[in-house]
């Protein structure tokens, strides 16, 4: 067993246990917390899989972003169910035994497929990622046109979440 | 070297767990962490094709950049309508948001 494998281990098995965490736990400011661990974790399966930039932007816009917001929206709303009644609905072993069937499923699908045991090429010498994606992102070639359309989706999302999270008619009405 | 199967099962793993947050938790919060969760799983298997696959076509980690892109969007605008839901009926439980049903 080579390094890279006991590390890709030790990574898995943090990782899967605290996006169980993230699942299960009481407290949503803990389950935010554990959701920011999750996201290390995956920054570094990135990292292991040569991925750099996607690991970088992993911990920039995930977790500088998305979990802090994450943490804010729990505070704006938590006094409703942060100690009492249960924190999972009625049905939840019915979710439990799908969640489970859908990772049999995956698995068994990938069993005897012929690419599982395939191992990585070696980086090919001179070959530099980083500019290389860049040079796609832009490359009218390759996938400018998906890149655009991200920025306006973006801004679409800013719009939206702008108007929805604020109506004056009803900014204050909770006092 | 790690076989390509070990990042499949493990992707497998954590899309499950976020599919099991989705359907069982009660908060509208926590449903959204679980998409979060399902998202990472299928960009670790979009990072995990390119890296294995052919290398210099960058198709899987551009994909991925705009799943992040995709994954923004959808938690400002999903977590705005959760604060505009709680200020106007002052919950956050998924059940009792039930307004569209009659």
């Amino acid at each position: 067993m080579t390094t890279a494998q006991i590390i890709f281990l030790v990574v898995a098995a943090v990782t899967l246990g605290s996006a169980f965490m993230v699942v299960t736990t009481r407290n949503l400011i803990h389950a935010a917390l554990w959701l920011v661990a999750t996201l290390f974790g995956v920054a570094v399966m990135y990292a292991l899989l040569d991925a750099g930039f996607l690991a970088v932007v992993q911990v920039v816009v995930y977790i500088g972003a998305i979990a802090i917001l994450f943490i804010f929206a729990v505070m704006l709303t938590r006094k409703e169910m942060r100690d009492q009644g249960p924190q999972l609905n009625s049905g939840w072993w019915m979710s439990a035994l799908l969640a489970v069937l859908t990772f049999g499923a995956l698995v068994s699908m990938l069993w005897g497929w012929k690419d599982m045991e395939k191992v990585a090429m070696d980086m090919p010498v001179g070959f530099d990622s980083v500019s290389a994606l860049g040079d796609a992102l832009i490359s009218p070639n390759a996938f400018v046109l998906p890149f655009e359309v991200a920025s306006v989706l973006l801004l679409a999302a800013l719009v939206g979440a702008v108007y929805v999270a604020f109506n004056p008619r009803h900014g204050d009405s909770r006092k | 070297m790690i076989p390509l199967s070990w990042y499949l099962i493990f992707a497998a793993g954590l899309f499950s767990l976020g599919l099991f947050g989705v359907l069982a938790r009660r908060n509208a919060v926590a449903i959204l962490l679980g998409v979060e969760l399902m998202l990472n799983a299928v960009n670790i298997n979009l990072a995990a094709f390119w890296r294995y696959g052919n290398i210099t076509n960058m198709a899987g980690q551009v994909f991925a950049i705009i799943v992040f892109a995709v994954a923004a969007a959808e938690v400002a605008v999903g977590l705005a309508l959760v604060i505009s839901v709680y200020r106007r009926h002052n919950t956050v439980t998924a059940d009792e948001i039930d307004m569209l049903k009659w």
